[in-house]
């Protein structure tokens, strides 16, 4: 029983991390219809920057503001230098472009930082503290929690309470409409893409010092998880996106404590698998999919 | 007021390849309401996209107040005074009614008139105050219309351009809109362009009627010649 609890709240963290990860993707396919498999790599940029950052200055904080802004700056870049000019008519065409960005991003992180794992050091301990004798969450997991959950609550009220998160919303359910009513389109479409990359960087703050450390290709297996996770709860819905991430951190951390870690990337795309002979439309499809 | 509100002159324009527009001219003085009506491929719809600048003219000049908009980006015409309520009215239907209204608003940079704008619309379509937190899809079609002319109208708009208004409506619902359009065009002086299908009803509230055949202007006229002189109507109306 002790072992369930340890791993369900294990699973929890996991899943919070890839919730936001799931967040990020489901925030660019509402803003322009294009899922962005360049994420992982993007995020581990910014992590790797706020690498450099920490090393400079020795502060772990620095390093994590620079990550986030890193972060929100690239996704702006992706989208002004190459998304814009991807001819969006075939939605196969940004799909391979974003393919060729997580070759060319990895390939220059490698030239830069080498291919080896480097150490990434967490804010607070990751020993799990001990309450009546049973192991439960570590200080790092609650600032896991704590910071995904002010993420989303702040991405909640720019979206419903905030203006400009109303012309983001206006302009990606109806382009043509927004712009006539004022609406600057393409720079909504470039705060999405900025907004993703951030909530991406977090992700890849969060998670990779719970991994092997930091390397080129670090997020690339929380990058399937977290996809999974999108698609489980539908694309088009960020609720759908958190309840997906939690659902497969808890499935990652049973198949992981029970049947053994190399079994996780099976199992992720077992569910995969699953959602979309089941039930493509994920478990939060919209009830308006079904009017005409 | 006095004047021309909205001049074209020779404009041409269509899709890719396809000429839809040729040598265009009309005058819209202010404060008056005309009717651009014609058969289905007249290219009505074309010179409403064309003038709000959804599509480039090949030719020509589009004149708002003596300006020229050529170079005017879409988003910014609103702020030159210049509203359009597209055909199928597009009322964004994830979005709430509120939504819909602020949205209309949200250019203005004087938030305490915007306010006002949004409750005066309130006022004028009783049914969408009742309706504030529904989503735009659980509207029915006379309430989409007043959602998208509300939503135009919180704009302040000198130039209003609707593009089949009474398209799939009830006839008691077109006739209140063309009441309203007279009211505002008395009140507030606002300039309406109006594209229809429906004849009777446009001519009926017009000043003036300009009939469209083949992506040209056939006829601009006072729209009671065009009401009352048979002759006419039978020539270019075919009624």
């Amino acid at each position: 029983m002790d072992r369930f609890l340890f791993l369900t709240l294990d699973g929890l963290s996991r899943g919070a991390v890839y919730a936001a990860f799931a967040l990020a993707l489901v925030l660019i396919w509402r803003a322009g219809r294009i899922v962005n498999f360049a994420q992982g790599a993007m995020a581990v940029a910014a992590a790797y920057v706020a690498y450099s950052v920490t090393a400079a200055t020795g502060s772990y904080w620095l390093g994590f503001g620079a990550a986030l802004l890193a972060g929100l700056l690239l996704g702006a870049v992706v989208d002004i230098a190459v998304m814009r000019l991807v001819d969006h008519r075939s939605p196969l065409n940004p799909v391979i472009v974003a393919l060729g960005l997580v070759l060319l991003i990895q390939a220059v992180l490698g030239m830069v930082y080498g291919n080896e794992y480097l150490p990434a050091q967490t804010p607070f301990s990751r020993t799990a503290l001990t309450v009546g004798g049973t192991a439960v969450l570590s200080p790092y997991d609650l600032f896991v929690f704590a910071t995904v959950g002010v993420v989303g609550a702040a991405l909640v009220w720019v979206f419903t309470r905030t203006a400009i998160g109303l012309r983001m919303r206006a302009a990606a359910f109806a382009p043509e409409v927004s712009r006539l009513l004022g609406v600057n389109v393409g720079g909504m479409l470039t705060l999405g893409w900025a907004l993703a990359s951030g909530v991406g960087a977090l992700a890849a703050m969060l998670v990779i010092p719970t991994e092997l450390g930091l390397h080129p290709h670090a997020m690339d297996l929380v990058f399937v998880s977290a996809f999974t996770a999108a698609v489980l709860g539908g694309l088009d819905s960020p609720p759908g996106a958190v309840v997906g991430g939690l659902g497969v951190g808890l499935l990652l951390s049973y198949v992981s404590g029970y049947a053994g870690g190399d079994l996780i990337p099976l199992a992720v795309l077992a569910l995969l698998l699953t959602v979309l002979l089941l039930r493509p439309g994920g478990l939060f499809a919209p009830v308006t999919a079904r009017r005409v | 007021m006095g004047g021309d509100l909205l001049t074209v002159e020779a404009l041409a324009a269509g899709y890719g390849p396809v000429p839809v527009l040729h040598d265009v001219d009309l005058r819209v003085p202010t404060g008056t309401i005309a009717a651009v009506i014609g058969a289905n491929g007249a290219g009505k719809t074309t010179l409403l996209r064309t003038l709000s600048g959804m599509l480039r003219p090949t030719a020509g000049r589009i004149l708002l107040d003596g300006r020229d908009l050529r170079g005017t980006p879409v988003e910014q015409l609103v702020r030159r005074g210049m509203a359009h309520v597209p055909e199928g009215r597009g009322v964004i239907g994830e979005l709430t009614v509120e939504e819909n209204l602020r949205l209309g608003a949200l250019w203005r940079r004087d938030r305490t008139a915007a306010g006002h704008a949004l409750d005066e619309v309130y006022q004028l379509f009783e049914p969408l105050a009742r309706r504030r937190r529904h989503l735009g899809h659980q509207l029915s079609g006379g309430e989409r219309q007043m959602l998208a002319l509300g939503r135009a109208l919180v704009g302040r708009p000198r130039l209003l351009l609707l593009d089949e208004p009474s398209l799939g409506l009830a006839p008691r619902v077109v006739a209140q809109t063309m009441a309203l359009l007279r009211r505002l065009r008395d009140d507030t002086g606002l300039t309406v362009l109006l594209v229809e299908q429906n004849v009777r009803s446009a001519l009926a509230v017009a000043d003036q009627g300009i009939v469209m055949s083949l992506g040209r202007v056939a006829l601009a006229a006072p729209a009671a010649r065009l009401r009352d002189d048979a002759d006419l109507r039978h020539a270019y109306l075919g009624f």
